[in-house]
């Protein structure tokens, strides 16, 4: 019997190893994304996004493992580690969330294992804290706030309210405003985190002598603010980045929206033939316009399959020049990566505006051109 | 501060505090006649705002869409009550509270089969969408000032249920001996019933009133949850006037906290450090005050063992 036992284990083993050799150009993808909770809506567009570009090359050697962290770090440590370990996935990718990304991503790459992130882009992983197999295909997280501390120069405001949750991407926000912006800041206020009232810090805007407001508020957060901004009667400019009026939060905000300035490195009017065949393929599968969190995946996805074609993905080394090279066609146009694996890409002002009853963006113009991250130059990355 | 500053500011922890009260009469009725805690009480929340949702969606009506939230919260307290929560009664805490943490698990991700994972919208009605004038020339959100009114009136609907009705004497006779009135012919499984599902019920109104202002999305009941736990530990556990007096407390601190605390730590910090720490410190403001209530009143502002 013990004899039976070793023979059917060497057999498989050796069926392993020979499969693994034939199938040295595909690779296994492991993706860890929010599908549950609260914030499920930017991991499915994420996932939507990253599927539809796998489908669309028609590879059958790239398998894609998905599995939901319902937003817990705890739960991505632990899907991580199986992945890695049981699964034996060759990439990993798919983290929407700051606060996750640093509990997967350090530990991922020390074991050798590429990351693509198709969302978060905290600054400890884009400056001394960055490494060779972490690839960020969206945004650092500072970006977009930086777009609109320099829109606020060029629509003359001089005297902003900022607001933000008090927590650490919260704190990048209004920094990040406030490196480019160079007026006078009529208030700072940092909210709770998963604040759903904001009553006492618009009666407080109203009382500032603002002339504008700029919030970062991801998720829920935003629609409450917008909504009860709304209705306060206060009328001033507002401005944020793309988080509070992507496509699948305008809808819940309503027509308090409109008119909204915000900042985003993609946007569905991006003219490109890679952008309409995107939004054209991406509703006609999913039967809703796609988010710039959707681009993100889709975008993700594609700069993996071209590096495939390039590198064979068991050698790490070689596989992690394939991506840096950025061979890919991205919904955005031009993108390339920076020395420490982060974009450097354009990112636009848009405006909320109606087209027939769904709100949606209209790009306005540009806001910051090869813009690159401040992190970088702390990077020993070349 | 401005005077009408400082008035805006408490009008807006009166209407806090009015919101959390709708979660938290429901909380406290439901623990100090079945001696249950419902963790899932949050969930039926969800359920008031996402029934308001749909059918205003649908009619275009808000009005319907708050009586929809009512019946569907009810029904669904209803239905929790005889299927789970009614095999819990003689069970420990424990318990309980694992049972109602699957419940809420089981909702959460019910409503998103249903609902799909992006939050829907919902609106106040046209004539409460804009701002009011009040007195001096200063602007009030007309929906706000019609929350309070509201629960103004709940408030006082269920001061005149329990104290002027034959069923509020018999939830005040449960209360005190629950073997004892069944002993004298009240069938308790029933009252229990009614209870949970005017407890549900009202949460699912404060769901369906909140959402018109917030964002009506799955989870959206759980930190309000906590909140009403809070109301209910500083008022009293089981006091419906405990309730109201501790949700206006709680609205009110946390709202002067929110605005008052940066500006005093600014007067000896420079101004980054100074939000940084008042933002921190008036996260905890509605728990100090919990911790210094329950050293001088263990058993909360209203006691019932008194």
């Amino acid at each position: 019997m013990k004899t039976l036992k070793t023979i059917m284990a060497s057999a498989v083993a050796m069926s392993l190893a020979l499969g693994g050799s034939a199938m040295a150009e595909g690779a296994k993808i492991g993706m860890i994304t929010t599908l549950s909770g609260g914030g499920a809506g930017l991991g499915v567009d994420v996932r939507d996004g990253f599927m539809l570009a796998i489908e669309q090359a028609g590879r059958d050697d790239v398998e894609v493992v998905i599995e939901d962290d319902a937003q817990k770090p705890e739960l991505a440590v632990q899907i991580a580690d199986k992945m890695i370990q049981s699964e034996k996935v060759d990439i990993l990718t798919g983290i929407i969330w700051s606060n996750l990304a640093m509990a997967v991503v350090p530990s991922a790459v020390a074991q050798g294992k590429i990351y693509v992130s198709p969302n978060a882009g905290p600054s400890a992983l884009a400056g001394k804290g960055c490494n060779a197999n972490y690839f960020n295909v969206a945004w650092q997280n500072d970006n977009l706030h930086e777009a609109m501390g320099a829109y606020a120069n060029v629509a003359e405001y001089t005297n902003t309210f900022i607001l933000a949750p008090n927590y650490p991407a919260g704190q990048d926000a209004l920094n990040g405003f406030k490196r480019e912006y160079r007026g006078q800041l009529a208030g700072e206020v940092f909210t709770k985190l998963g604040a759903t009232d904001y009553a006492a810090e618009i009666a407080q805007i109203r009382d500032s002598g603002a002339d504008s407001v700029f919030f970062f508020l991801p998720g829920g957060m935003g629609i409450a603010f917008m909504k009860q901004y709304a209705a306060s009667g206060v009328d001033l400019p507002v401005m944020g980045p793309a988080f509070s009026f992507d496509q699948g939060i305008l809808g819940a905000v309503g027509d308090a929206a409109l008119g909204v300035r915000n900042s985003s490195q993609w946007s569905k009017d991006i003219d490109n033939e890679t952008n309409n065949a995107f939004v054209a393929s991406f509703q006609e599968k999913y039967d809703r316009l796609p988010s710039l969190y959707a681009s993100q995946g889709f975008d993700a996805a594609n700069l993996i399959l071209s590096a495939l074609d390039k590198a064979d993905v068991k050698d790490t080394e070689a596989f992690s020049a394939a991506l840096k090279e950025a061979d890919f066609k991205s919904t955005r146009g031009d993108f390339k990566f920076g020395n420490n694996n982060h974009p450097i890409q354009d990112i636009y002002v848009r405006e909320v505006v109606k087209e027939g009853d769904v709100l949606t963006n209209k790009i306005l113009g540009l806001a910051l051109t090869d813009h690159q991250d401040a992190y970088a130059v702390d990077c020993p990355l070349q | 501060m401005s005077t009408t500053l400082l008035f805006e500011q408490l009008l807006n922890g009166l209407q806090y505090g009015v919101t959390l009260f709708l979660m938290a009469a429901g909380l406290t009725l439901v623990f100090g006649v079945m001696g249950l805690i419902n963790l899932a009480h949050g969930s039926l929340y969800m359920i008031g705002a996402f029934a308001c949702a749909a059918v205003a969606a649908a009619t275009g009506s808000f009005w319907l869409g708050l009586v929809a939230s009512i019946v569907a919260a009810g029904f669904a307290g209803v239905l929790i009550e005889m299927f789970v929560i009614r095999r819990l009664y003689d069970r420990d805490h424990l318990d309980q509270v694992l049972a109602t943490f699957a419940l809420i698990l089981i909702l959460s991700e019910g409503c998103r089969m249903v609902f799909g994972s992006f939050p829907l919208y919902l609106d106040a009605p046209g004539f409460l969408a804009g701002p009011v004038t009040l007195f001096g020339g200063f602007q009030y959100s007309a929906y706000r000032l019609a929350i309070i009114l509201v629960g103004g009136l709940v408030a006082l609907g269920l001061y005149l249920l329990i104290t002027k009705t034959r069923l509020g004497i018999r939830i005040r006779a449960g209360e005190a001996d629950r073997e004892m009135i069944a002993a004298l012919g009240v069938n308790i499984a029933t009252l229990y019933t009614i209870v949970f599902a005017i407890g549900a019920a009202l949460a699912g109104f404060a769901g369906a009133m909140m959402g018109a202002i917030q964002s009506v999305q799955v989870g959206m009941g759980e930190p309000v949850l906590i909140l009403a736990f809070v109301v209910i530990v500083i008022g009293g556990i089981g006091s419906i006037k405990g309730a109201l007096i501790g949700s206006i407390l709680v609205g009110v601190v946390d709202t002067l906290g929110r605005v008052t605390l940066p500006g005093f730590f600014n007067l000896f910090m420079d101004t980054a450090a100074a939000n940084s720490v008042g933002a921190a410190l008036s996260s905890m403001s509605i728990y100090v005050l919990m911790a210094v209530i329950l050293i001088f009143k263990p058993e909360g502002l209203v006691s019932n063992n008194a």
